[in-house]
């Protein structure tokens, strides 16, 4: 019974998950490109993006090895792009850490930011699911789109520099998450939380080591969860 | 291209520091805190993080696009407003996604 709707919530999460291949798709190939001409080989550029698997961070690395900057410097920065996947690992701890500990090691690996937000929105809007329902819908939503992105990595550094600009591979990203965060903006608090978050993004944008990002996600945290707080004491009756 | 190949040694500390560095991230919190409680106050904080990073993370490059070299651009501004205006009349990520990308190509098309 468990296996058989587990089972269905994995193929929903699969169906949730498949158009993100339009995004996982021109991002995994830019990557590829630009590895390549920073001049990795096929092999390390297969390495990196499978065994990191975190897009972002990824490109971060790319870059400042790039300027040549002290190897300490580029995993720090790297990861330090990577440091809200810890805090989304903190979010779907709730829903997920009932799980056995290798199904979590997995799902570890495969927290990114769409398997992330998809899950979010099917674990809230859902409630009544339970963990392996939660954990088959998780995996279902990478189902696709993880081959995708390791398989269009790899036509990208075969391909190189060939594939035109006039493509816009790198606006493909900011239009995914624009399109994933409006239908998650449901209360007044989740409005502040964004706000507050965007403005202090682009204030702090000049920070070194994509230190802005961090700064601004935890503001938008705090702040959501403040106005949370005072619109519940002003909604209950005392 | 050969010329701008890094020295492997470094390339691999970099491939395997983040290797392992990335999955202790995302390992942190689901593996270890697992099934055990969280108080409160931290819930109420986890509640919003995906409508405060994921803004944060994308309004940089809307406003200034690494495309462009850090250039505003009419095209791509306009076509983040269209995904934005779907996104909250359908409620729905997909013809966001859809009505972004027409826009994006569309824009490009005609104002360059």
């Amino acid at each position: 019974m468990t296996r058989t709707t587990a089972k269905s919530f994995f193929w929903k999460g699969f169906w949730d998950g498949a158009p993100f291949v339009l995004v996982a798709g021109p991002f995994g190939m830019l990557f590829g490109v630009l590895a390549t001409e920073a001049g990795l080989n096929l092999v390390e550029a297969m390495t990196f993006t499978i065994t990191v698997f975190a897009g972002a961070a990824q490109f971060t690395a790319l870059q400042l090895m790039h300027e040549q900057a002290p190897t300490l410097i580029v995993l720090i920065s790297a990861l330090a792009v990577n440091l809200r996947v810890a805090v989304y690992s903190a979010s779907l701890t709730p829903y997920l850490g009932d799980a056995p500990l290798w199904q979590r090691a997995c799902a570890a690996y495969m927290t990114v930011d769409q398997s992330y937000a998809l899950s979010i929105i099917q674990f809230e809007t859902e409630p009544a699911m339970t963990t392996p329902q939660r954990m088959a819908y998780f995996f279902g939503t990478t189902g696709i789109v993880a081959p995708v992105w390791m398989l269009a990595t790899l036509f990208g550094a075969v391909m190189g520099s060939r594939i035109p600009e006039s493509w816009a591979l790198d606006f493909v990203l900011p239009i995914a998450f624009l399109a994933m965060i409006a239908p998650m903006l449901r209360t007044t608090a989740h409005l502040i939380a964004a706000f507050v978050a965007i403005t202090v993004a682009l204030t702090a944008a000049g920070l070194p080591y994509n230190l802005g990002l961090i700064v601004s996600g935890f503001a938008g945290m705090m702040a959501g969860a403040q106005a949370e707080l005072m619109l519940s004491r002003k909604g209950a009756p005392k | 291209m050969t010329e701008a190949g890094f020295d492997p040694v470094t390339l691999w500390i970099v491939i395997i520091g983040m290797a392992v560095g990335s999955f202790a991230l995302r390992f942190l919190f689901i593996g270890l805190v697992g099934n055990r409680a969280m108080p409160p106050w931290v819930l109420r904080h986890l509640r919003y993080t995906a409508v405060a990073f994921l803004p944060a993370l994308v309004a940089p490059l809307v406003i200034w696009p690494t495309a462009t070299g850090g250039q505003p651009d009419l095209a791509r501004l306009l076509a983040a407003l269209v995904t934005i205006a779907v996104g909250l009349a359908t409620k729905n990520v997909i013809p966001a996604m859809l009505a972004g990308a027409a826009a994006l190509y569309g824009l490009l098309y005609l104002l360059v």
